[in-house]
């Protein structure tokens, strides 16, 4: 379970966040949508550490994110960043392998090898293991950095915009893997989409943002309809209801 | 791949065996023990320069996410200068000479410490991109140069001599009484950036990355910016400044392993600068005869490769 409590964020005098409250249930994934600028990615990098709290409270799992050992925290939760600037001269092999790094501190087990060359195998990148990083294509790249991220094997995994450059053979690939990984291993995984429809099909709970303000959250079913969507996007849409998954035309 | 390393490293461990042995044998004349005493002085001091400079310069490219900038090219050798130039000024060249040089020595380092993080600390956090790194590195190398000069010209002329002995690349007229600390220093620097191989890798990936996979980065930067600090300050107390020998070190270092993993390019990098120190102090003493050129010939070919990679676009 993540439990968010009375979070705020603000930058340079500008509210980011506005006393968010939210409990994200333990297994399954949910969905994090909203329009650009809605605070999605200030929300997740909160969660993860990767910038200190303001104002407010979150735990993983029962750790107060904060307080707790940076060490510890990343054997319970993995994140991926929108577009992080991966700079270093790695493998893609290597890179993926360093995702076990919180298990074994830079000495990889038969265990640590043998979920790395599974992970490689399951994101379609044991062709390119051995090719530099900075020399794959957007959506290549893309894949490496969500392999990694899964690699870590934590029970809570946060994507922000995953499928940002992949093409939709692979889009739907890691989707469908989300969700397994979801329903075999009960992980938790939170993702920011914007494509509204792979949401309705794959999450189980909907969580939507506007300005910096929690607009609904529920399970899919509930939450996703005519109304919410044109609360949180300004504009009419209609959805496809009584099958399933929902279709929402925009 | 691992079998190319271990290749490289042991040609390169050859390499420099062969040329000290060479350094320490050349042309031998005269009194044997008083030479021999000399060129044993003058070689450990090579070596803990090559590998000071050497791992420094691997430790800040890491932190920076760069593979041009070096803490010569930022600034950070100046920056030791223009604290040594300071103590001068304060204590007079008198009372500079009268203490103990460990003592200055150690007092510049913690300086050095201090300065290095107030300057990069703020800079990494704003994960500024490299052209603004390099732009900052130009103007507070700039800045500091300007400084020194406006204080050697405060202070009395004999005290400037004092002073400005520091302020060049010397291989030949080197501080022996220095030697002793500054070898144990560098040692435990290079244990300590060994033991922090995989940790490295790690942050090499930046910050986000780094946290995410439990990396403390806050404290594991500060650490390493201390390290650099008390590594340049070691190098530039013995010879002075060399700007670009850590920068060819690297780019020779990493062409030959061709990986970035810490573990392999952490002794390769620190053999190869060592290796060009010693082949380049015997090139010039016995083939060219002009022992002093060292200094001015690694500077000009190293501009040239900063240069060329600049050209070459390795922007990381
Ligand atoms: N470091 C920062 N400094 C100042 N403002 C920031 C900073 N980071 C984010 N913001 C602001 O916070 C707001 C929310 O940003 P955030 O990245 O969380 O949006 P988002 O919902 O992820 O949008 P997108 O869908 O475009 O990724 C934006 O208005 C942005 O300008
Ligand atoms: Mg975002």
């Amino acid at each position: 379970m993540i439990d968010i409590r009375n979070v705020s964020l603000s930058h340079g005098g500008t509210r980011v966040l506005d006393d968010i409250s939210l409990t994200v249930p333990k297994g399954g994934v949910t969905a994090l949508v909203g329009p650009n600028g809605a605070g999605k990615s200030s929300l997740l990098s909160l969660i993860a550490r990767l910038q200190p709290l303001q104002d407010g409270q979150i735990t993983v799992d029962g750790l107060p994110v904060g307080k707790t050992p940076s060490r510890q925290l990343a054997k319970t939760l993995a994140v991926l960043r929108q577009d992080p600037a991966i700079g270093s001269r790695l493998r893609v092999g290597e890179l993926v392998a360093l995702g076990r790094f919180p298990h074994h501190r830079g000495r990889p087990g038969p265990e640590d090898r043998r979920i790395v060359a599974e992970t490689l195998d399951e994101f379609d990148l044991a062709t390119l293991a051995d090719k530099f990083v900075e020399t794959l294509s957007g959506g290549q790249r893309q894949r490496v950095l969500v392999a990694m991220t899964f690699c870590q094997g934590t029970d809570y995994v946060l994507l922000d915009e995953p499928l940002n450059n992949l093409d939709m053979y692979h889009a739907r690939q890691l989707m469908r893997y989300v969700r397994r990984v979801a329903d075999e291993k009960t992980r938790t995984i939170v993702i920011i989409v914007h494509e509204i429809n792979y949401a309705a099909a794959y999450a189980d709970h909907i969580v939507a943002m506007k300005s910096g303000r929690l607009e609904a959250h529920g399970p899919t079913a509930e939450v996703l309809g005519p109304a919410m969507l044109k609360q949180v996007f300004g504009y009419e849409m209609s959805v496809l209801k009584g099958q399933s998954p929902l279709v929402a035309h925009y | 791949m691992a079998k190319r390393a271990s290749i490289v490293l042991i040609g390169l461990c050859a390499l420099v065996l062969g040329s000290g042995v060479a350094f320490m044998t050349l042309g031998l004349r005269g009194n044997l023990a008083f030479v021999l005493e000399l060129r044993g002085i003058r070689l450990c001091a090579l070596i803990v320069v090559g590998v000071a400079i050497g791992v420094s310069t691997v430790l800040f490219q890491t932190v920076t996410r760069n593979r041009i900038l070096t803490p010569s090219i930022m600034g950070l050798d100046a920056l030791f200068v223009l604290g040594q130039t300071t103590l001068v000024f304060v204590l007079g060249g008198l009372g500079f000479s009268s203490l103990d040089p460990r003592l200055t020595f150690a007092g510049e380092i913690g300086l050095l410490m201090v300065l290095a993080l107030a300057l990069f600390l703020p800079m990494l956090r704003a994960q500024m991109d490299m052209g603004m790194l390099l732009l900052v590195g130009v103007v507070l190398g700039v800045l500091f140069r300007s400084l020194t000069s406006l204080i050697a010209r405060l202070i009395d002329p004999n005290d400037f001599a004092v002073a400005q002995q520091a302020s060049f690349a010397s291989f030949n007229d080197l501080e022996p009484n220095l030697l002793a600390l500054s070898a144990v220093l560098t040692m435990l620097g290079a244990i300590v950036a060994w033991r922090m191989r995989h940790e490295l890798d790690v942050i090499s990936l930046g910050a986000d990355a780094a946290i995410g996979l439990g990396i403390a980065w806050r404290s594991a930067v500060t650490g390493i910016l201390i390290l650099v600090a008390a590594l340049v300050a070691v190098s530039t107390a013995l010879v002075g400044p060399v700007a670009f020998l850590g920068l060819i070190a690297v780019a020779l270092g990493e062409r030959m392993i061709d990986t970035r993993r810490h573990g392999v390019l952490l002794p390769t990098v620190a053999l190869v600068a060592v290796a060009i120190l010693v082949c380049g102090q015997i090139l010039f003493q016995h083939m060219l005869g002009s022992a002093s050129a060292l200094g001015v010939v690694v500077e000009f070919v190293g501009g040239i490769v900063f240069l060329a990679l600049l050209l070459a676009g390795v922007r990381r």
